[in-house]
């Protein structure tokens, strides 16, 4: 079976391609990319993608599925559902699960349902230690060998620096990279983030610096045993600034953003919505213009959702005891094509913080769209306005601070290994 | 001034006219008390519900007296009585007292939001009786209203407020409330119970109590909260009352005529002086008869006028 994408503009930045380009797509591969392709054949699918965008599939490398364990929150099948209706063809799962996946046989649960029910492809990341408790590695070797793409405990950092070098220095015998979640224990007590809205609210604060002390505890680490160090959910000013120094004098430091810190400040928490609270928590306005400049100037690699589903109960309560978390797969490529809107980077430079630069941080074939590759893509719209409601999102998680947002521009069409996985049935006909 | 607000959450929705409307109201509350029969029909048929998740003598006995004396009926729930400890959800806890009809909920509870919460999910009326470190407008109210009583005027004043900032709902809804009027609110205590960027409130940061009194029209005490981790944020209560404790001393700065304040319940001799406290510059108990008519105009205005 073949599939023929015409009339699109393609914008893949990892082959530098620019232009209205046809894709011939055969079974599971790219065929070819050219001007016109005339190919003529009774059982070809034409699809139209005249207005639209054509990109490689975009990368998320850090959501939450929450299966196994958590599965009133969010499936394996329902987290990729949403992840290709929002654009992502493959997306790296946390170690946060229950049980954890710190072992080779929690690893290979989680690839074996991904093959058998994902609707995109998802990919591991191991725990650093065991049950994430910050005491002892985890069979890093072994989850290698079963399709661990990184390492993380996320959901908390890694408080003996002892340990964190350890696993720093054994994760270079895979080319493993470490992805910090960077939070001091001690100074972050508080639900919202220190400055002038918790002043107001009350709420018990947590300041940027709890996150800025670990980001330069991290890199510092990292620098002296020479391994790679990603730096995930960055919030604050101070940590781009941190982030933008190192960088000019150790080559092995990425980091990434999510939407949510472009977007909102801790003033979205004063009304005490629960889908506010996140981790890191919303930031002032000053980090919020200062995350967009490291976007524009690069010191920020990768967006990435953080994709935290919750089931309404654990959101419909008092808002220190609420979960943390934001469901984000749904709504990351409008919010991000703000970015575009607002003229803080070149629709190019967007597809490349979700395309080219998370693959190869995770050294994946994916991310690029050229003969003989994968056949994952995405066709998207920059200018379909729609309004965000949450009963129409696929994922089971429906905490999003942005219900009734109006955003411009929507994913249309998600391809995976040459198979349509999502489409938009109104623009995209065929 | 026509009253529209379903509920009070907080001082800091209040514009200047909604706070002197209140206290203008208390006014006619406050004989009631005085007399002889110290009981009005105005609430009668009404159902108010305390529903306290902290433990309060003065604010709940207050709100209950004030429903009382308006011939409100008043039922009082605890969190050591109610479902909360078997786990019940303040959600659900909200839709079944509902069902039953109240008129007006008043709600303490140790977290910021929840009063804002319970307003969202129910149809009667809510009373922020204390959130967590948020607010406690009623507090603030009845505070207000003393210091007009005593002063004549909200205006021109210096208004000194003591303690643990950082942790004080009584402190957050009185600046809201005092930052109407043209008052010099200057806030005093030690650096870790100062929160950072309070100057954006439109006070004043003086750590010395000595400076911080001085001229003072009003000084305010706060408590040091030890069921909050209060303590923490200091080496040792004895330490505390050296630095921070009000004493005769700092009076003799003071105004002549200044005011000594403090909500309640005082930790005597840590943050107050017993000759301070039951001195004669003392309001402290003129605060607490002031509360049962500042809830009793606050109840009446959110549901007792449409009868």
């Amino acid at each position: 079976m073949k599939v023929l994408i015409r009339g699109g503009r393609l914008i893949d930045p990892k082959n530098d391609l620019d232009g209205k380009f046809d894709i011939l797509i055969n079974d599971t591969t790219i065929e070819k990319v050219d001007k016109n392709i005339r190919e003529t054949s009774d059982t070809i699918q034409v699809i139209d993608a005249t207005g639209h965008i054509i990109a490689p599939g975009f990368i998320d490398i850090h959501a939450h599925l929450r299966e196994p364990g958590y599965e009133y929150k969010e499936t394996i099948k329902t987290g990729t559902m949403a992840a290709a209706k929002g654009g992502f063809t493959t997306i790296v799962c946390m170690a946060n699960t229950s049980p954890v996946n710190d072992n080779k046989s929690v690893t290979e649960f989680i690839r074996e349902k991904a093959r058998s029910e994902g609707a995109c492809r998802v990919l591991s990341c191991g725990a650093i230690t065991r049950s994430l408790k910050g005491e002892e590695l985890s069979e890093i070797g072994e989850m290698y060998e079963a399709g661990i793409v990184a390492l993380s405990d996320d959901g908390k950092s890694v408080k003996d620096a002892g340990l964190l070098r350890k696993a720093m220095e054994y994760s270079k015998l895979f080319r493993l990279p470490v992805i910090s979640h960077c939070e001091d224990e001690s100074l972050a007590k508080g639900y919202v983030h220190e400055g002038l809205s918790s002043l107001i609210n009350g709420l018990e604060a947590t300041p940027s610096i709890a996150e800025e002390i670990i980001v330069e505890r991290d890199i510092a680490l990292a620098q002296y045993v020479e391994a790679f160090i990603h730096l995930t959910h960055i919030s604050t000013a101070g940590s781009v600034e941190i982030i933008g120094r190192s960088k000019k004098k150790y080559k092995k430091v990425t980091c990434d953003t999510c939407p949510h810190y472009f977007t909102l400040t801790d003033e979205a928490t004063l009304g005490f919505d629960t889908n506010t609270k996140v981790n890191p928590p919303l930031r002032s306005k000053k980090d919020l213009e200062a995350i967009r400049e490291g976007l524009r100037n690069g010191v920020i690699d990768i967006i990435a959702t953080d994709h935290a589903p919750h089931e309404s109960t654990s959101k419909d309560v008092e808002f220190n005891i609420a979960s943390s978390g934001i469901s984000g797969f749904e709504t990351a490529l409008a919010l991000s094509l703000k970015l575009v809107h607002d003229n803080v980077l070149t629709l190019k430079e967007l597809i490349e913080k979700f395309t080219v630069n998370p693959a190869k941080l995770l050294n994946l074939p994916y991310g690029g769209i050229a003969a003989g590759k994968p056949a994952d893509l995405i066709i998207f719209n920059i200018d379909i306005e729609w309004t965000v409601d949450r009963e129409t999102f696929l994922s089971k998680g429906k905490n999003t601070p942005f219900h009734g947002w109006k955003l411009k521009g929507k994913n249309l069409l998600t391809m995976v290994d040459g198979k349509i996985v999502y489409r938009d049935t109104k623009a995209i006909k065929g | 001034m026509n009253w529209g607000k379903k509920d009070l959450l907080g001082i800091s929705e209040l514009s200047k006219e909604e706070i002197l409307f209140i206290l203008d109201s208390t006014e006619s509350f406050k004989d009631i008390s005085k007399r002889d029969i110290k009981k009005v029909p105005t609430l009668r048929g009404k159902t108010v519900i305390t529903l306290f998740y902290e433990p309060s003598t003065r604010t709940r006995t207050s709100f209950e007296i004030a429903a009382k004396r308006l011939s409100a009926d008043t039922i009082n729930i605890s969190a050591d009585t109610s479902s909360y400890i078997k786990g019940e959800t303040l959600k659900d806890t909200a839709r079944n007292l509902e069902s039953m009809n109240p008129d007006a909920i008043i709600i303490r509870h140790t977290m910021p939001g929840a009063p804002h919460m319970l307003a969202r999910i129910i149809g009667s009326s809510v009373i922020n009786g204390g959130d967590g470190a948020h607010e406690h407008p009623t507090q603030a109210l009845l505070d207000l209203y003393t210091i007009r009583e005593k002063k004549g005027q909200l205006d021109g004043l210096k208004i000194v407020i003591v303690g643990d900032i950082a942790h004080s709902r009584v402190a957050r809804s009185n600046i809201f409330a005092l930052r109407h009027f043209d008052t010099e609110i200057v806030c005093s205590g030690p650096p870790t119970m100062l929160p950072p960027h309070i100057e954006t409130l439109g006070v004043k940061r003086e750590y010395d109590l000595n400076k911080a009194v001085r001229n003072a029209d009003v000084i305010m005490m706060l408590r040091i909260q030890k069921e909050r981790g209060g303590t923490s944020f200091i080496p040792s209560t004895r330490e505390y009352s050296t630095l921070f404790g009000l004493k005769k001393e700092h009076i003799e700065k003071a105004k002549q005529d200044v005011i000594i304040m403090h909500p309640g319940p005082m930790n005597r001799g840590i943050e107050i002086s017993d000759e301070v406290a039951d001195g004669p510059h003392s309001v402290i108990l003129d605060q607490v008869e002031n509360g049962v008519a500042v809830r009793m105009a606050v109840l009446y205005l959110l549901i007792g006028r449409e009868s």
